[in-house]
């Protein structure tokens, strides 16, 4: 029994990816309920916490399904951390198995909080509420995520307060270094030109705080099969609104999008990385990095128009 | 003269306005004009589920592909032939030297070459649904796909042609042809790469759906309004076309999906067949009196 209990906190130091050099035993078990989170937890408790994202990267936390190491994970957290505002129904499910009795950061508390946009969506189903949830996609408010996470630490564990502090000031500076870059960049294009269809709603923080509008792909958004005038509706809408560029991923077919761009001729972006990290070899293995290379993608269709 | 007009604008307007409307046209009526007679020939044989057995009979050669070129869409589709044409040349040797028929050899082998497709696949450790890759949506027709269907459908028409007379000898009478010193392997095998090739081809810019359901469903109905093959074969050619224009009308005005839609007309045009051709249900309902009397 012991030797099993041995294996188990071995797998999850392993899966924690943030085993340093410091002992296992001393550091805080954190979980976070998603991989954005868990890399903010972890720049703000460098090396007194150990932090586990529940959903990892590349996974999607809409169609997460726990499972009994998840379970574990959280009956042995110190502290847990979520993003809120409806984005993880499935946490009070996993508290209450764990039978987890501490504090539980809601990370967006304080944050100005959008309403979601209204698309037709097939999978729409998953969320709760009309709150958009994807409100770390504007790195203000990431600022407010860190602060939270600052008082939530500070609480748990008093001796590390000032070292928490110190970490999260120096995160938040580059933070608005980001943001600032970001403006910076947008600035080069009058708003008009800003636009962008994507079949993700993940960006409505995104493109409040930039001023990038973006625009649901009407019909052909789905992994459903599309008709003649599906197709047909977002070549015009496209041509209409003279957008620049189209980021669109689940489309079951990727033949199809290539035409539909060619035809409307507008270019054909890459995935932007909405509610997950990629792994640590792509191209989005922090929040800062995903933000940046999510951002440099839309500079660099905006730019090719 | 106004009014014309309008009904002009509105039966060529989707085609004026959008190239994908186009390609889509173009390729489902080279489509028609080479699959739909192929159909008529299977059906002669007996061998009408034939394009549904290859559509998964072409998954081992798919993920072949895959492994040793990766994901790329002419290895996949090349692979795909390979597997069809082996299936259906194994399925022929079967039938030719034993017992069994054409279509019960064919079932045998293709669910063993389906079985190894996904031990393959499996093996590899792949997640993606190569299939899904290799098959492809009437509206997403490139140039590629376009080109690949047109030179397919092409050199089809020329050798049904060419093979006519053996190839009609082969359907009806094999062993005559056999007795006669003709080369009725050479002839079947022939005609059974065309139809693997139109399938495969169509498989990977339109669809399975409507691969098979524009070979099928035409020859099937094309045999109830004509005696003879030639009619036959024109008349199916004809209906596919016809279906497929309507369909795309259809999806462009009533948004439903392409390719179901145009099976859907197809399946329309069929059922009329079954009432209203000569060889149907009403003709023969009307002639019955004169043969009681």
């Amino acid at each position: 029994m012991k030797l099993l209990r041995q294996c188990l906190l071995a797998a999850a130091v392993l899966w924690s990816q943030a085993a340093s050099a410091a002992g296992v035993d001393q550091r805080l078990p954190v979980v976070a309920s998603f991989s954005i989170l868990g890399d903010i937890v972890a720049n703000v408790g460098g090396d007194r916490v150990a932090v586990v994202s529940l959903v990892g990267p590349d996974q999607d936390a809409h169609v997460f399904e726990p499972a009994p190491d998840h379970i574990k994970m959280v009956a042995r957290a110190k502290l847990v951390v979520v993003n809120g505002l409806g984005f993880e129904g499935w946490m009070e499910r996993v508290v209450q198995a764990a039978g987890y009795r501490g504090e539980i950061v809601v990370a967006s508390n304080g944050i100005a909080v959008r309403d979601r946009v209204e698309q037709e969506h097939g999978g729409e189903a998953e969320h709760h509420g009309k709150n958009d949830p994807h409100a770390w996609q504007n790195p203000a408010n990431v600022v407010v995520y860190t602060r939270n996470i600052i008082a939530g630490l500070s609480r748990l564990d008093p001796a590390g307060a000032a070292i928490y502090q110190r970490n999260g000031d120096a995160y938040i500076t580059k933070l608005n270094a980001l943001d600032a870059w970001a403006m910076q960049q947008f600035a080069q294009f009058p708003d008009a030109k800003r636009k962008v269809i994507t079949s993700h709603d993940a960006f409505e923080y995104f493109g409040a705080h930039f001023h990038v509008k973006f625009l649901a792909a009407q019909g052909v958004s789905t992994d459903s099969e599309p008709s003649a005038k599906d197709v047909a509706d977002l070549i015009r809408q496209i041509r209409k609104e003279k957008i620049r560029a189209i980021f669109m991923e689940n489309m079951s077919n990727p033949k199809l999008l290539q035409q539909i761009s060619e035809e409307a001729g507008v270019s054909l972006g890459v995935k932007l990385y909405a509610d997950a990290l990629s792994q640590a070899d792509g191209p989005a293995p922090t929040y800062l990095r995903l933000m940046r290379y999510n951002i440099e993608q839309i500079l660099a269709q905006l730019k090719l128009n | 003269m106004m009014l014309l007009h309008d009904v002009l604008q509105w039966l060529i307007g989707p085609f004026q306005e959008f190239s994908f409307m186009r390609r889509a046209l173009v390729a489902t009526l080279a489509l028609s004009f080479s699959s739909a007679p192929l159909g008529v020939l299977l059906t002669l044989r007996r061998m009408s589920l034939f394009g549904d057995a290859l559509s998964h009979a072409v998954l081992p050669g798919v993920a072949a592909g895959f492994i040793f070129f990766g994901l790329s869409l002419p290895a996949l589709s090349i692979g795909g032939f390979i597997a069809g044409v082996i299936v259906v040349t194994l399925a022929g040797l079967v039938s030719r030297h034993t017992e069994l028929k054409e279509d019960a050899s064919l079932a045998a082998v293709y669910v063993v070459a389906l079985a190894l497709g996904v031990i393959l696949i499996s093996g590899h450790g792949t997640q993606l649904d190569l299939l899904h890759i290799l098959f492809g949506n009437v509206l997403g027709v490139d140039t590629q796909g376009l080109l690949l269907v047109a030179g397919v459908s092409s050199l089809s028409v020329v050798l049904i042609a060419a093979l006519y007379r053996g190839l009609l000898l082969e359907s009806f009478d094999p062993s005559f042809l056999a007795a006669s010193g003709g080369r009725g392997t050479l002839y079947q095998q022939l005609f059974l790469m065309l139809v693997v090739m139109n399938l495969v081809a169509s498989f990977q810019t339109l669809g399975t759906l409507m691969a098979v359901g524009l070979m099928m469903l035409p020859a099937v109905s094309s045999r109830l309004w004509h005696d003879s093959l030639p009619a036959q074969l024109l008349n199916s050619a004809l209906q596919a076309a016809l279906a497929g224009y309507a369909g795309l009308m259809f999806s462009y005005y009533a948004s439903v999906p392409s390719g179901p839609v145009i099976i859907v007309c197809a399946g329309g045009l069929y059922f009329l067949s079954l009432m209203f051709a000569p060889r149907g249900w009403l003709p023969r309902l009307l002639r019955r009196p004169h043969l009681r009397a």
